[in-house]
């Protein structure tokens, strides 16, 4: 195959010759200078949105930050819920948060990682397969309030668990497993393939093969995917609006029968509260959270980064 | 003598050996058949939610229509099933969600789009590494906190040189939610721009094109697909999002185009309701399945377009 390569210097002599860079006249000389102009022009635009972005978050740590800071002492921490601003605090909705967050780990981690293996290891390429892949791409696309509005007709009505923590983690089960399942399995598929041949060649079947070799080397990545998921149900605040029904706790659940507040349903009851005192408790309350948040998130990189295996 | 028990003790333990082996293997094979029933259920659980979500709201709303047809729902310009005389037009609702949506998305594809070409094009290895993950922070920030900040800050910054008439006002909301859904807009955005090869842009670097052109007519063309795609995901978002609108932009259904009066959305609807004395089974009640469905189609309608744009017209290098 014999392919005529259009050289330069063919180029030079039959092309018509744009030579506006290197021709030395006044029009294109302020035409190069307009388009050197307006290339700095777009790049403080461009860097001007990084730094919206940035002076936006900073100006909500800020906010929060002089709102709540004075509010927020131990007795916030330690106190219930109270008609006023100033005996206010988070007791209940701390222990309903850490309910709800352990009782969605019990069920979210071997369901969405016992999904994700299935998926990755065992289920053949069928168009069954497919459907249950898209279906849960599209699980991770449904807005928050409508696993609320499940919740509330599956668990609380039809389980007839009532608005307990049950209930509660159950629909923030369902709300994270799409986050659980595409973590893990992301994690699964960066073990190479070559240890499932090597551990196959010792005559594993494959079970042995995810047992022995595929879990252990995904683990990390799947435990940073969890604690993501779980910080997502610690902040999550519109389907436990629904399941809790804002009520002035004064004790902490003991059973997962019983009722729960959270912390960002109890920031929205605060929030919504006219009397100017509670937006102060609000903010100490967002501190709280935010802190928990951070602390999750912070856990979840030292995983990645302390654990994470090169291919 | 001695001889042959020997061997018949060999023979014995070898045979044991053999069997105890059989059986070992069947163990194992009993195992990873039992293990993968366990996971085959544990796929159908997302199956099922899906399931139970649209049945749920199938369901409900099947007994909402019986009473309101579904030309008076979605054509209707007056929503008030709280008072007498009762209205189910669900336009109010659809227009408020639409026009906190919009706002949203237009602060969003503004800065996320000039975020991601600032961080694709011109930012140094170093400094991206520094901003991606404190822009992705923006992400992570619950809604409950934004509705807090929309409201106690934005608010406030707007009434001091607009006219706003009362505290809750849609713009407010839209242009927090914009800040909520910027990562996402700015992040999947530069990974299409990301994954524009390099000969493209010296290419053009050759024919002596500046950052701007190289980013506005080679990059940003060539990644289009999947700022589409980031574009309408965090729409579908900001659509489905909650909080922040309950919080800042109020409980008024409103049909109205005007960004500074009070509005209220659909899932801010589905939250007063549920948070109201209503009782169960009531019509009243069976909105929110009504307005659930119409927001779970909405919401699905563009994930999945959302998630086609990208398949359909990315280019493969």
């Amino acid at each position: 195959m014999e392919h005529e390569q259009p050289s330069l210097r063919s180029a030079r002599v039959t092309g018509p010759i744009d030579d506006s860079v290197t021709r030395p006249r006044f029009s294109v000389s302020t035409r190069s200078t307009w388009r050197r102009w307006r290339d700095r022009f777009f790049f403080v635009l461009f860097f001007a949105s990084v730094a919206i972005g940035i002076l936006g978050l900073a100006a909500l740590v800020i906010d929060v930050m002089t709102d709540g800071l004075g509010a927020l002492d131990f007795s916030f921490i330690n106190s219930y819920p109270s008609r006023h601003a100033e005996e206010s605090g988070i007791r209940a909705a701390l222990f309903g948060t850490i309910w709800i967050t352990v009782g969605t780990a019990a069920f979210a981690i071997p369901i969405g990682v016992g999904t994700a293996i299935f998926l990755e290891e065992f289920a053949p390429d069928h168009w069954s397969v497919r459907l249950v892949q898209l279906n849960i791409a599209n699980l991770a696309g449904v807005p928050s309030i409508i696993y609320g509005i499940l919740g509330l007709a599956l668990f609380v009505q039809a389980f007839a668990l009532g608005r307990s923590v049950l209930a509660g983690s159950l629909t923030m089960t369902l709300l994270v497993l799409p986050i659980v399942v595409i973590v893990s399995q992301e994690a699964i598929k960066a073990v190479p393939g070559e240890y499932r041949d090597a551990a196959f060649a010792l005559g594993a079947n494959r079970w042995q093969v995810v047992k022995t070799v595929v879990l252990p080397q995904a683990i990390p990545g799947i435990m940073s995917g969890i604690i993501l998921a779980l910080s997502r149900a610690v902040g999550e605040a519109a389907p436990m609006l629904m399941i809790s029904s804002l009520v002035f706790l004064t004790f902490i659940p003991s059973s997962p029968g019983d009722r729960f507040t959270v912390l960002p349903v109890q920031i929205f009851n605060w929030v919504s509260l006219p009397q100017p005192g509670f937006q102060a408790v609000a903010s100490a309350g967002i501190i709280v959270l935010l802190a928990v948040l951070l602390s999750l998130n912070s856990i979840a990189i030292w995983i990645r980064n302390r654990y994470q295996t090169r291919y | 003598m001695a001889f042959l028990n020997q061997e018949k003790r060999e023979l014995t333990s070898f045979v044991a050996s053999v069997e105890s082996r059989r059986h070992a293997r069947r163990w194992v094979r009993a195992e990873q058949r039992v293990v993968m029933v366990v996971l085959l259920l544990a796929t159908l659980v997302s199956v099922m939610a899906t399931v139970g979500i649209i049945y749920t709201l199938l369901k409900e709303s099947y007994g909402f229509f019986q009473v309101v047809s579904v030309w008076e729902f979605i054509t209707g310009t007056r929503w008030a099933p709280l008072f007498e005389p009762q209205a189910f037009g669900v336009l109010p609702l659809i227009a408020g969600t639409l026009l906190a949506a919009g706002i949203a998305g237009i602060v969003a594809l503004t800065l996320g789009l000039g975020a991601a070409i600032y961080l694709s094009e011109y930012a140094p290895d170093r400094v991206r590494r520094i901003i991606k993950p404190i822009l992705e922070v923006l992400a992570g920030i619950p809604t409950v906190v934004y509705g807090f900040f929309a409201l106690s800050f934005v608010t406030p910054l707007l009434q001091s040189f607009l006219p706003i008439p009362v505290i809750f006002n849609v713009l407010s909301a839209g242009i927090v939610m914009g800040l909520m859904i910027m990562p996402m807009v700015s992040t999947l955005s530069e990974d299409a721009m990301v994954a524009v090869p390099r000969e493209l842009r010296d290419a053009a670097y050759a024919l002596g094109a500046t950052r701007f052109e190289v980013a506005t007519k080679v990059v940003v063309p060539a990644a289009l697909p999947g700022i589409v795609a980031a574009f309408i995901l965090a729409l579908s978002r900001a659509i489905g999002e909650t909080l922040i609108v309950t919080i800042a932009a109020g409980a008024t259904p409103n049909l109205t185009l005007n960004p500074l009066e009070s509005i209220q959305t659909m899932t801010a609807y589905i939250v007063q309701v549920s948070l109201g004395e209503t009782p169960q089974g009531t019509l009243v009640f069976k909105t929110i399945f009504a307005v659930g469905l119409l927001l779970f189609l909405m919401t699905l309608i563009m994930n999945i377009v959302g998630r086609w744009v990208v398949r359909r017209y990315t280019e493969r290098y």
